[in-house]
């Protein structure tokens, strides 16, 4: 009995040609710069504009620029690019501003302790987090003020005003985050408490420090500090800003922190509740735990804003690297056409360095803490 | 029985110390006592304070004579103006930065945000580098840049560089041309309002009718006919004038003669070819221009050159477009709104013969004459705003189109939608959903930022308020309050918008 088995092939289809190039740099070329004409228009104006920028910014950066060791006729000469010597001629005032010149070991010392300590920080993998957190959050700020600021161990007085460059933005940073994180903690905390008046106190504080311009808390914190202190207190300059800053940047932080408690399913705060832990217990070994690590890179892009914000506090008068640039830029013993842009060059490469590096660890803590909930 | 006597009863009660309604009242007790303490000592500082610097408190003094110059007012100002005129001086020039720099930031960011997605890959680097160069940097840093290296860098007047428009630019600004409408003018400008009024109105009642019916309504594809043959044949002038100013010799009659029979091809099925030598001539002149200005030792036959292949590859996208484009009983009436929008107003200029007149700013011996002067810390301030806050809007416009989920695509393409409308119907209105809130906000920050003008010497407000006044009166607190009180209604503001757009737009989920 034979089957009518028709609808089954018997016999192979034709092989189809092999695809032409799928891989090669002329297929990346095709596919990615000239894939429609629209494309290609848009790339050949992209080369033409990367022609029209490229080779002057070269130029003024590498080409004709006087390296080190260069001198100020060099610079003023016409065509001359940027005056890299003038930098290495000022380069002490940018890092240390006025401090005393043969106590610069006091902050070189104070910057290998905060690398020495900050690295082992940001590696997860790193041993010893615990005391390494509180050698760096508690320990670190004390031993470094009394070494810049001296007066103990028969070490010399250095008042705060002759403090600057590089230095005083990193002290400012330091001291804004370091301050700013359990201060904006609370503050988060107490925004999400059932407690009406603790609510109302810190949505109140939150809203009104990030309704106004950090330049208004400056000006507010160096004229009014003092009119709030009792007659006869002496309040620093440095001190003022600080204050500001911290104040400032905590406002900003609780809000970062708010989104990761908001973000923690209610199931944790029961279960902490039904496990019988009281609220700082269940706030501590539960909730801070999984929220700070939701927000973490949250909380990097603040320290990252707070880095930028240093800058303003040359308005109030501070030499940070910002001001001292800018203070440096009219010295005439340099004075050249290419002065002022070379010191703008190179503060913000400075800065540009530090904030660049942090966007960068909280994108990579981002991809390691992502624990695979997408697709 | 017993199981409901047992849920009746009351739980057994511990101390009251342990009841967390109690606790709640005393902890809430104690940081409340805690705060006013903290402000009442801080207040009797301050009056001690006060008194012994022998100073009063109150807003009296912003009745009182100011007596010092603002460099650029938005209203006549003089040494005898008041303090609260000064305040007000202040907060203009920071509204008026601030609505500049956010037009333009977001024309910038959102220019980024989408070539930053983009499937070309160069483009997509350039806006990486720019956005994360930006971003990383200090706005005060930028500001500086801007103003003591790049405005102040500028040549002196004699030498100004001239902009096209007669816009002139030198170390004391930006010299523009003001405009000088006469009387017959205001009808004009009624002309344009009514003209958007009635644009938009077709354009809402055509979609209506199509999406009713599935096609548009028979006047208006005749009307939209029409329409397109004037709108090619203008765009044609334009593109043949601007060839012949590049071109000398060509002359006028040839020039219009070609535009109409661009206009006459383009109803025709000839279009394309229309349309294609159209966008060739476009591609040809505004290259050329722009290629002379860049690079102004490449030999001209050589940009020339260049600038003609740019021609034919616009030409070719054109002709493409043209070609897979619907019929016109299916396609929307662009060039009739086009015709509404800037027809009637035209119409209207034309037969009122009303004048629109620009006083030109004129080089004298030491200084311009006429226009409008716009000093070089507003440049440098709107300019620096615009390129920090499009960064930010960037991000958040790449944010936002991202978020929307890839099955949206899909869905989209599934539906045969071209990616002209997957876009524009799908996946924007997703997206905006997501873009708007952190748009208001960099707005908000747009405008606390302008307080940065301070640092170059713009007068915006924490510059003539907070600075000068504070200064000259001494009432720190009052002038301190006022300004917080600005940036706080601002803020407020936006807050008040975001709240109602989440609400409007808030997905409505199962």
């Amino acid at each position: 009995m034979t089957t009518d088995t028709a609808f089954i092939r018997n016999e192979f289809v034709p092989a189809k040609p092999a695809p032409g190039r799928t891989d090669g740099p002329i297929v990346w070329l095709r596919k990615n710069l000239f894939a429609t004409p629209t494309d290609a228009v848009l790339t050949i104006l992209g080369i033409l504009f990367l022609l029209w920028a490229i080779p002057p910014l070269y130029n003024f950066i590498v080409g004709h620029a006087v390296f080190p060791g260069g001198t100020v006729e060099e610079c003023r000469a016409e065509g001359a690019g940027a005056c890299w010597a003038y930098i290495a001629a000022r380069f002490n005032f940018f890092i240390y501003g006025f401090y005393p010149i043969d106590q610069y070991w006091r902050p070189n010392i104070v910057f290998a302790l905060g690398a020495a300590l900050i690295l082992p920080l940001l590696v997860p993998s790193a041993p010893f987090k615990r005391i390494n957190a509180a050698l760096f959050f508690v320990v670190f700020p004390l031993v470094s003020f009394y070494l810049l600021n001296g007066g103990v161990f028969g070490l010399r007085q250095v008042p705060t005003e002759q403090w600057g460059g590089l230095m005083v933005t990193l002290i400012i940073a330091l001291v804004g985050i370091i301050c700013s994180i359990p201060l904006g903690i609370l503050l988060a905390l107490g925004r999400q408490s059932n407690l009406p008046i603790i609510k109302t106190l810190c949505v109140m504080f939150i809203e009104l420090w990030r309704a106004v311009p950090l330049i208004t808390v400056l000006f507010m914190a160096s004229i009014m500090l003092p009119l709030f202190m009792p007659t006869g207190t002496n309040v620093d300059k440095l001190l003022r800003a600080l204050v500001g800053v911290t104040l400032f940047s905590s406002a900003y932080l609780a809000e970062t922190v708010r989104g990761g408690l908001q973000a923690l399913p209610r199931g944790q705060y029961e279960a902490g509740a039904s496990l019988g832990l009281g609220y700082w217990q269940r706030t501590y070994f539960i909730i801070l735990p999984q929220a700070i690590k939701h927000v973490i890179p949250g909380i990097v892009n603040n320290f990252i804003a707070l880095f930028k914000d240093t800058s303003l506090v040359s308005i109030v008068g501070i030499f940070d690297l910002l001001n001292t640039v800018q203070a440096a830029s009219s010295d005439i013993n340099w004075a050249s056409p290419t002065q002022a842009v070379t010191g703008y060059v190179f503060a913000g490469f400075m800065f540009w360095i530090f904030c660049f590096a942090m966007s960068r660890y909280s994108l990579w803590m981002e991809r390691r803490l992502d624990t695979g909930h997408k697709r | 029985m017993a199981v409901q006597d047992n849920m009746g009863a009351r739980a057994p009660r511990a101390s009251l110390l342990n009841d967390p309604v109690i606790r709640g009242i005393v902890y809430q007790v104690l940081v409340a006592g805690a705060v006013v303490a903290f402000i009442s000592w801080i207040v009797l500082n301050t009056a001690q304070n006060l008194a012994a610097q022998n100073k009063t408190t109150g807003f009296d003094f912003l009745f009182r004579t100011a007596g010092f110059d603002i460099s650029f007012t938005l209203f006549p100002w003089s040494r005898t103006s008041l303090y609260w005129e000064a305040f007000l001086a202040g907060l203009l020039n920071t509204l008026l930065v601030a609505a500049i720099g956010i037009f333009f930031a977001t024309l910038l960011g959102f220019t980024l945000g989408i070539a930053r997605l983009s499937s070309n890959w160069l483009i997509a680097r350039v806006a990486t580098v720019y956005i994360e160069t930006i971003r990383n940097l200090p706005l005060l840093l930028q500001l500086f840049f801007w103003y003591f290296a790049v405005l102040k860098a500028m040549p002196a007047v004699r030498q100004s560089f001239e902009l096209p428009l007669d816009i002139f630019i030198n170390q004391r600004g930006l010299m523009v041309p003001r405009p000088m409408p006469d009387h017959e003018f205001t009808w004009v400008l009624v002309a344009i309002g009514f003209s958007v009024i009635a644009t938009i109105a077709v354009g809402i009642w055509a979609t209506r009718v199509r999406t009713a019916t599935g096609r548009y309504p028979s006047a208006v594809v005749l009307a939209s006919k029409v329409a397109d043959a004037i709108v090619s044949f203008l765009v044609a002038l334009l593109a043949f004038t601007l060839l012949g100013n590049m071109i000398s010799g060509v002359s006028g009659a040839v020039i219009f003669g070609a535009a109409i029979l661009v206009a006459i091809l383009s109803v025709t099925r000839l279009a394309p070819f229309s349309r294609a030598a159209v966008a060739f001539v476009f591609g040809l002149t505004i290259l050329y221009a722009l290629l002379t200005a860049m690079f102004p030792d490449v030999p001209p036959l050589l940009v020339a050159a260049g600038s003609a292949l740019a021609g034919l590859a616009m030409a070719w996208i054109s002709f493409e477009r043209t070609a897979e484009r619907p019929p016109s009983e299916g396609r929307f009436p662009l060039p009739l709104l086009v015709l509404i929008a800037v027809g009637i107003p035209a119409f209207v200029y034309w037969a009122t013969g009303a004048q629109l007149a620009f006083e030109v700013p004129v080089l004298e011996r030491f200084n311009f004459r006429g226009g409008v002067q716009l000093p070089p810390e507003l440049v440098a301030l709107v300019f620096g705003l615009t390129v920090y806050t499009a960064a930010f809007i960037g991000e958040n416009v790449r944010g936002g189109i991202r978020a929307v989920s890839h099955g949206q695509t899909e869905a989209a393409q599934s539906l045969g939608l071209k990616e002209g409308d997957r876009l524009r119907l799908v996946i924007i209105p997703q997206a905006m959903r997501v873009i708007v809130p952190p748009l208001t906000s960099q707005y908000l920050n747009l405008t606390k930022n302008s307080s940065l003008g301070a640092a170059i010497g713009y007068p915006e407000l924490v510059n003539v308020f907070t600075g000068t006044t504070l200064n000259q009166t001494g009432k720190a607190i009052e002038v301190i309050a006022l300004t917080m009180a600005v940036y706080l209604t601002f803020s407020l503001l936006t807050s008040a918008f975001m709240n109602w757009y989440n609400g409007r737009v808030a997905l409505v989920e199962r």
